[in-house]
């Protein structure tokens, strides 16, 4: 009995910490690095006056604090509005949108490995909630489920641009949500292993996928098979990276929510805490989407380059925590990929509808195909005899040509434009 | 109008790759993100900026000392180098004052003083501050010279009273000007 309740208790504390105290922060710390880094993108300056009120207390200035407060103000302003139920919407769907939207990209926080084991009172114990054998496919399934959020909420609003931004929304995520899992298969098949935790302990031993410069813990330059992998490596990551992209809704994706195209999209009807949940929702499946890049393709919590094993032995006296100082090079990387995401966001235009259909369903989901079969060639490579290989590698380019005939003709003649 | 037919421009393959033109996009807008944060964004360099964007932070740097010349603020009432009060009180500025601003009370100079050919002075003169536009109509339509929109703009108050600004107050911010025509003064 005491096993069990110390179980549960562990587990409770990881996630009350994993979620809510580390994920959960991060979508208003995204927000707040979203206004400031666009700012500065943009030659502005962004929002930096919010601070600690000391003048409240009796202080001469107020501290400034980098406009840090501001998440927190925002917060507030949000929770404190009025909550208000048009009359014209369905009342049951209306209520449940916003929770499919933000619950599934919050559970979805329990499969990625935080960082390796520590050791504390003797106990070891593993920086993940859920040590799952099938982790990239959990994540897919559960995230599968914000598509329902969105639909209910275009059509539950009873108006006509957030259905036109749920239809198109729906629609796009899960165009999308193939190339999203086709594209990871190279990795899989590498690491033979579905398990995220495992995938990681290889990255941080062997090298990260796409930076595979150290074997066993020391640098060594990597064997021809692991650097002809790079290729279908590289081309996945790609392809991984855009369909986050799509299906966050980000730019250059973010058709159905931009505001010059749709008012709100599918949130224009909801006020104050609800549209907050679908910000929230939609930030955090940012933030969980570059956790699962930053996992399969750039060695999670690694450090890198053979210095891992040093990290993790880092102990004082008792307690091994070089675990937690993985979980900060973690947050390190994934502050990065948000900024990324902000970078891309005001450098690339927008696609239009049918650009965007069309790079998912022609250009990433054959992509994607063909990047798998290359892949397989390359790690079978060694087992297959020379005939074998040499066919397969016929096959595959006479596949590939196949495929870019193929769209190529079934392109629409060049419209003669109207003057 | 005759009708051209247009075709869509080929992209020749580099193009429709796009990557490469997302590639230069990227480095565009890090140097302006870099430049930024190193405090010396495009264009700062004329304004009075803080360096970090072209935005001027308002309470550290003010644009007190490039203010345009024609920059129009607060209106008051000027002395001139003979120490006479230019006002005469004629009520022009109160009739063309489009929110009605300023009220003026006249009274008469009293004949042993040294300027009673003038013959009229405000007794009272209060400008309200919250009505006044900043046109600069007072200060043109002025026929002595009296009034002046002056460069000031944080114009603050904590009552509506307390921003009503009367006689005292405008030729207290107003000053002495010089240069100005003294058509009451005797022809020599």
């Amino acid at each position: 009995m005491p096993e069990l309740l110390l179980n549960l208790a562990i587990i409770t504390a990881k996630i009350v910490t994993f979620t809510f105290l580390i994920v959960l922060p991060l979508v208003p710390l995204s927000v707040y690095f979203e206004r400031r880094f666009s700012a500065i993108i943009q030659d502005r300056v962004g929002p930096n006056r919010v601070g600690i009120p000391l003048t409240l207390f009796g202080g001469k200035k107020d501290f400034h604090f980098f406009g840090l407060i501001q998440p927190i103000a925002d917060g507030l302003k949000l929770f404190l509005k009025e909550d208000f139920t048009p009359d014209h919407v369905n009342k049951a769907f209306y209520w449940l949108a916003p929770a499919l939207t933000v619950v599934p990209a919050l559970i979805t926080v329990c499969v990625v490995p935080f960082g390796p084991d520590v050791t504390l009172f003797g106990h070891t114990e593993k920086l993940v909630i859920a040590d799952l054998d099938v982790g990239p496919l959990f994540i897919f399934a559960i995230s599968s489920l914000t598509v329902y959020g969105i639909t209910l909420a275009g059509w539950s609003s009873n108006s006509k641009f957030p259905f036109i931004g749920g239809v198109r929304s729906t629609a796009q995520m899960i165009s999308y949500e193939i190339c999203l899992g086709l594209s990871v298969i190279p990795v899989i098949l590498f690491y033979g292993d579905l398990n995220l935790n495992n995938i990681v302990q290889e990255q941080a031993a062997n090298g990260w996928l796409l930076l595979p410069f150290w074997t066993n813990g020391e640098l060594s330059l990597p064997s021809l098979q692991t650097t002809l992998f790079l290729i279908p490596a590289f081309i996945a990551f790609i392809i991984f990276t855009v369909s986050i992209f799509a299906e966050t809704n980000r730019m250059p994706f973010d058709l159905p929510e931009c505001e010059t195209e749709l008012v709100g999209g599918y949130h224009t009807e909801y006020s104050s805490m609800k549209f907050a949940m679908f910000f929230m929702g939609e930030y955090a499946a940012m933030v969980i989407g570059s956790a699962l890049i930053i996992t399969l393709f750039l060695g999670g919590w690694s450090l890198g380059f053979g210095l891992d094993a040093a990290i993790a032995n880092f102990s004082i006296g008792d307690f091994q925590i070089g675990g937690f100082i993985h979980v900060g090079i973690f947050l390190g990387k994934l502050l990065a990929f948000i900024l990324f995401f902000i970078l891309v966001r005001w450098t690339v235009p927008r696609f239009r509808y049918d650009q965007l259909m069309k790079l998912g369903w022609v250009i990433f989901f054959e992509a994607a195909l063909i990047n798998v079969f290359l892949a397989a060639l390359i790690i079978a490579a060694p087992e297959l005899t020379s005939v074998i290989l040499i066919i397969g590698l016929i096959l595959l380019a006479a596949v590939t040509a196949a495929v870019i005939w193929v769209a190529k003709v079934s392109e629409p003649p060049t419209k003669v434009l109207r003057a | 109008m005759a009708t051209i037919k247009l075709t869509r421009p080929k992209l020749n393959a580099g193009e429709k790759i796009y990557f490469g033109a997302l590639i230069k996009g990227f480095f565009l807008t890090m140097k302006h993100a870099i430049k930024s944060l190193r405090g010396k964004s495009y264009g700062a360099e004329g304004l009075a900026s803080s360096g970090l964007g072209v935005t001027m932070q308002f309470p550290e740097q003010r644009w007190d000392d490039h203010m345009p010349e024609y920059y129009r603020g607060a209106p008051a009432l000027v002395t001139d180098e003979q120490g006479r009060e230019r006002c005469v009180s004629c009520q022009l500025c109160e009739f063309i004052c489009p929110p009605k601003a300023i009220k003026i009370v006249g009274t008469e100079i009293p004949s042993d003083d040294k300027w009673a050919k003038v013959e009229k002075r405000p007794l009272k003169f209060e400008i309200d501050m919250i009505r006044c536009i900043y046109c600069g109509m007072c200060e043109e339509v002025c026929p002595e010279q009296a009034i002046y929109l002056r460069k000031d703009y944080l114009i603050t108050g904590t009552s509506r009273e307390q921003m009503v600004h009367d006689k005292d107050k405008l030729y207290e911010i107003g000053g002495v000007r010089v240069g100005l025509v003294n058509k009451w003064n005797e022809l020599k």
